[in-house]
């Protein structure tokens, strides 16, 4: 028998590929769907966290302060009415199919118990998620942004635009150049230019800014920058031709510092430029450098580390070497306090849910109400530590954004300092539109509205 | 006509920018026959090395040095560990590999470095400079000078020194220069690193331009239609394509992009360099496929 | 009788036909698989696999049969969609199955305009084209509302779903309604393939100087492979956004995912039918049992972040071990392996 060693190991080298791509999927079958024994008596938070590629700053931010504010509960206070809170973490790499799949895997709770919300911080997840959620019966947070129309409950019983939702953004920025102008009347005959994103995220508004352009009589230009953003030389080119007042820039990513950094190429002036709320980080000019300076951006938390819960989470987590961030320079960041007012609001859903359905853990639809019954008042911000973290917020039924305030800050060159006080979006105005789309969505996928008189 | 010129200058200027990565993939190509896809991760690679060092308070010599030599033992890795044993396979298959390596050093760069944005300084003032009514960048002025630099040093190695006489006659056929007794993988292992070198300049003038983060590995996505008009194989046609895919990119977004709602610079270079193509099938300045049946 | 095999270029040249019965208990196994599968592994797992099996299927009848480079599938597979979705939603009264098919022409029609300058340019260069098509399509269909009937986002989420009275509204019918399609087309394609068309592809593929002395239309050939191709993937896109994610955005159809159908076929094997389900199980499997795998460790402390980094390199790693191992791909291993069963008792 010639059997040389190099031909034996051919020969069994499919064999051995077959095997291992068996056992492997075998192994992955075991771990998805083996379920421990019940834990009893926790509340499961999922998360699709993204830790790599190109929007890891942002995500290792938020979900380093979402875990250490549910760290700093199940520590300091034995969880939510005794119910602890428990998570595991499912990589997307902000990107859509595994925000899915994530989503699917983790959706029906952990060791028994049962998920409350989903929170993946990302426009393409949510929107992929959106009908699963709906038939799930599974909350969908998408704090400061998601689909605008979502904000409507009655279409959209499953959908939280948390706190502000892209129109209102839009419109409080209009508001404050207003407040930088002598009043709205101000407006009329000024230039701002609209710099945005080019993805469904930066297209949103659009259609609004149109509208807000009309009503105050101020010229708008909306200039597309397209995905990812890395060169804008042109398009900074066209606002210098153009001379605006005012430029909105509403990115994402490293669309950000290429913005300012191409403003200073073209002597724009980085104080006339506003940024959006996901431009708003220290991770967004810090690239920039100086070119950043006097760069104004809005937010719905300021960033910093002098409020009671973050002093709280410092020395209940942090100091006891629980922190969540590999670099503890990033507590009280912007990304960082945004992922710890998320924990306020969630944890806070879930104790008005409680209130109703008992010290226990919730089911998805329990947590709903928990939401849509959301009533955070100053009040209440004192005793959970965030006055001024956190803007007063009440959600209804009707009203899945609550809040739509936003503060302004200014890049000194080494902090965020908040320079106006709490600034409204034109609630009034934005309804009718985000109705008027909310119902055609409705009519497009046979959905029939919720009552909302009716407390469901 | 001044905003014309400030559109055509900015454009010419963001394509050196754009030769300078192309460069790298040109070096590569000429040696080993293989696109690199992974050039981004490596620009991004040095760019994250270097930053992160200086952030660890090492002298900047020191550590553009440090990620010099990083950088060359990973090239001579690739070339040892992944290009030999494909040697002779097809194209595509080798740039699949690449594209595997790719996520080897985005993986191994954010593992080592972390996943945070840094800023770069170089120490340029970026404010615009006023050239007969023209506004001109200085930041851009600086790399093009670099760019013009770095070409000139190589075209003046590869014609004028015995070791770039050894490239040439590598990159003509590597058979016949094995055969006059050229040592093809030191030969290799320096066109690796020469590489190496351009994509860490690339990498610290895009760097500073953008930040160093994740996204700098997606300049390769400009970088191609810039070889595809100059050419795989030509420095020459680097920069050539690059000035040219700049220069017609910017012009085209403004002018025509007014027309049709903007955003069409990621997609203008790759229709030009199809246009090109269907006059020039091998590029500009690329060497024709000979083909024999 | 002796036994004398006569090795020829390519894989598809030496495969001997897939005996119908092996066809028929593999579907057998997989139309059966509803039974006994979670929720998850149906809509997150198997769905996804057979639907990019379907595109890499697209994809190898034009890169791994008739030899043209592409890297705008997942471009093709948007116009799929899009056309689908319109189809859909514009002309009432169509059913699900018809608006796929046109859905599918359509993406023919415009696969084959981007095909036209493969009649001048080879090789390698011919990327530029279909690299074109990927960024020139995302944009357009972000830009002109008009295509996602008139969302500013761009963003189409899909109709209700149904065919002839049968909703497909849970995991299990969108399943089985993409296994149908998905066995459908694979059969035409198979068929295809051993066809006087097939065997022109592969002639223009290896030789197509010498093709075109023997009197193959080459440019007639090298279109309807793009033809044929797109059109396939063009379903493909459609059921990834009808049947898989629900809603989609151009964005979502961007160059990562046209690398992602590429490595399908180059794992699975190029010029291969069955190589793409083995290659698009690789793709799709592998990263799911790794992120698993990492749940695992993170549960008893490894760092998450570290983690996933490293599921990345190890990835990488694997993708080029594997195309130093078998440059023929899964598709090639399997084939060795039957052979060796086959042989077995007589082999030491």
């Amino acid at each position: 028998m010639n059997l040389s060693l190099s031909r034996y190991f051919r020969a069994t080298w499919p064999r051995v590929t077959a095997i291992a791509g068996v056992s492997l999927l075998l192994a992955a079958g075991v771990v998805a769907t083996a379920s421990a024994a019940y834990a009893g008596g926790e509340e499961y938070f999922p998360l699709q966290s993204y830790r790599v590629g190109p929007y890891a700053a942002g995500g290792t931010g938020f979900f380093g302060g979402f875990i250490d504010y549910m760290q700093l509960i199940n520590t300091r206070d034995g969880g939510v009415n005794g119910v602890k809170l428990t998570w595991s973490e499912c990589e997307t790499e902000y990107v859509v199919e595994k925000g899915v799949e994530c989503y699917e895997r983790l959706k029906a709770g952990l060791n028994g118990a049962p998920a409350a919300a989903t929170n993946p911080l990302s426009v393409g997840i949510a929107y992929a998620s959106l009908d699963r959620s709906t038939v799930d019966k599974l909350p969908l947070i998408t704090i400061n942004h998601g689909r605008t129309d979502s904000t409507d409950g009655a279409v959209f019983p499953y959908v939280f635009p948390l706190q502000l939702n892209p129109y209102s953004e839009v419109s409080a920025i209009i508001n404050y150049i207003g407040t930088q102008s002598g009043g709205l009347q101000g407006l009329k005959g000024k230039k701002i230019v609209v710099l945005y994103h080019g993805s469904p995220y930066g297209r949103e508004t659009i259609p609004v800014l149109d509208t807000l352009a009309k009503k105050y009589g101020f010229e708008l230009t909306q200039i597309e920058v397209p995905h990812p953003g890395n060169e804008q030389g042109s398009q900074w080119l066209n606002i210098h031709r153009i001379n605006p007042d005012w430029v909105i820039l509403r990115g994402w990513g490293v669309m950000n510092p290429v913005a300012l950094k191409s403003a200073q190429k073209v002597g724009f002036p980085a104080n006339h430029i506003i940024g959006n709320i996901w431009s708003n980080s220290e991770e967004d000019v810090r690239p920039a450098g100086d070119a950043a300076k006097g760069f104004i951006s809005i937010t719905t938390h300021p960033s910093g580390t002098n409020y009671p819960v973050l002093q709280a989470i410092d020395q209940y987590v942090v100091k006891p070497g629980k922190g969540n961030l590999n670099d503890p320079a990033r507590f009280g960041t912007v990304y960082y306090n945004l992922g710890v007012v998320n924990g306020i609001l969630n944890v806070e859903a879930l104790r008005v849910a409680q209130a109703k359905y008992g010290n226990k853990p919730l089911t998805g639809e329990q947590v709903r109400w928990g939401f849509e019954h959301l009533d955070l008042d100053n009040a209440r911000l004192k005793q959970l530590g965030a006055f001024g973290l956190v803007q007063p917020l009440k959600l209804s039924c009707a009203d899945h954004e609550g809040g739509g305030a936003v503060r302004f800050q200014q890049w000194d060159g080494q902090h965020w300092k908040v320079i106006s006080d709490w600034v409204q979006a034109d609630r009034a105005l934005l309804r009718p539109i985000i109705e008027k789309s909310a119902n055609a969505y409705a009519k497009e996928k046979g959905i029939t509205p919720r009552d909302c008189s009716k407390d469901l | 006509m001044s905003f014309f010129l400030e559109v055509l200058v900015g454009g010419l200027l963001a394509g050196v920018m754009y030769s300078l990565v192309a460069i790298g993939f040109v070096l590569i190509y000429k040696a080993s026959g293989v696109f690199n896809f992974a050039q981004g991760s490596l620009v991004l690679f040095g760019a994250l090395t270097f930053v992160s060092l200086i952030e660890r308070h090492l002298a900047a010599w020191l550590a553009f040095a440090a990620t010099l030599a990083v950088l060359v033992l990973i090239a001579i890795a690739i070339e040892r560990a992944v290009l030999r044993p494909l040697v002779n396979r097809t194209p595509i298959v080798l740039f699949m590999a690449t594209l595997g390596l790719s996520f080897i050093l985005e993986g191994a760069a954010q593992l080592l470095w972390g996943a945070q944005v840094h800023g770069l300084d170089l120490g340029i003032d970026d404010k615009p400079l006023q050239l007969g009514g023209v506004m001109i960048s200085q930041f851009d002025m600086f790399a093009a000078a670099t760019a013009g630099v770095l070409v000139i040093a190589l075209s003046l190695m590869t014609n004028r020194t015995r070791l770039g006489l050894s490239l040439r006659a590598v990159a003509d056929d590597p058979l016949a220069a094995l055969a006059v007794g050229i040592r093809l993988p030191r030969i290799w292992a320096i066109v690796w690193s020469l590489a190496g070198f351009v994509s860490l300049v690339a990498g610290l003038l895009w760097g500073a331009r953008l930040g160093v983060q994740f996204s700098l590995s997606l300049v390769v996505l400009k970088a191609l239609p810039v070889l595809i008009i100059g050419g795989f194989s030509s420095i020459g046609g680097a920069i050539a394509g690059g000035l040219l895919v700049g220069a017609s990119e910017k012009l085209a977004e403004v002018y025509a992009g007014a027309l049709v709602g903007g955003g069409i610079e990621n997609w203008f270079p790759y229709v030009l360099a199809v246009l090109f193509l269907l006059v020039r099938p091998a590029g500009l300045f690329g060497e024709p496929a000979v083909e024999r049946v | 009788m002796s036994n004398i095999v006569i090795r020829r270029a390519g894989l598809s040249a030496s495969r001997p036909a897939v005996p119908g019965l092996v066809l028929v208990a593999g579907l057998a196994v997989l139309a059966a698989v509803p039974g006994v599968a979670s929720e998850y592994w149906l809509s997150a797992v198997l769905t996804p696999f057979l639907i990019l099996s379907l595109a890499g299927l697209g994809l190898n009848l034009l890169t791994g049969y008739a030899g043209q480079l592409s890297l705008g599938t997942a471009a093709f597979m948007a116009v799929g969609a899009y056309a689908t979705y319109n189809f859909a939603v514009r002309v009432p009264g169509l059913s699900l199955l018809a608006d796929l098919v046109l859905g599918g022409l359509t993406t023919a029609a415009i696969g084959t305009l981007f095909g036209l300058p493969s009649l001048r340019i080879k090789g390698f260069y011919l990327i530029a084209a279909t690299l074109a098509a990927q960024f020139f399509i995302e944009w357009l269909l972000t830009k002109v509302n008009w295509f996602s009937n008139d969302d500013t986002s761009g963003v189409l989420s899909a109709p209700r779903l149904s065919i002839f009275g049968w909703s497909i509204a849970t995991p299990v019918s969108r399943y089985q309604f993409v296994l149908g399609v998905v066995a459908v087309l694979f059969a035409v394609a198979a068929s295809l393939v051993r066809s006087e068309l097939g065997r022109r592809w592969m002639a223009v593929r290896d030789m197509d100087t010498a093709a075109a002395v023997i009197g193959i239309p080459i440019g007639r050939t090298k279109l309807l492979a793009f033809a044929v191709s797109s059109f396939v993937i063009g379903i493909a896109g459609a059921l990834w956004a009808f049947a898989y994610l629900g809603t989609v955005e151009p964005h979502g159809f961007d160059l990562n995912l046209s690398f992602q159908v590429l490595f399908i076929i180059i794992i699975g094997g190029m010029g291969s039918i069955s190589g793409n389900f083995y290659g698009a199980a690789f793709i799709v499997l592998l990263p799911i049992a790794l992120s698993h795998a990492a749940g695992a460790l993170a549960a008893i402390g490894v760092d998450v972040g570290q983690l996933q980094n490293l599921q990345k390199i190890l990835f990488g790693v694997l993708i080029i071990v594997f195309l130093i191992k078998e440059p023929d791909g899964l598709a090639r291993l399997v084939q060795i392996a039957r052979q060796r069963l086959r042989n077995w008792p007589l082999r030491a």
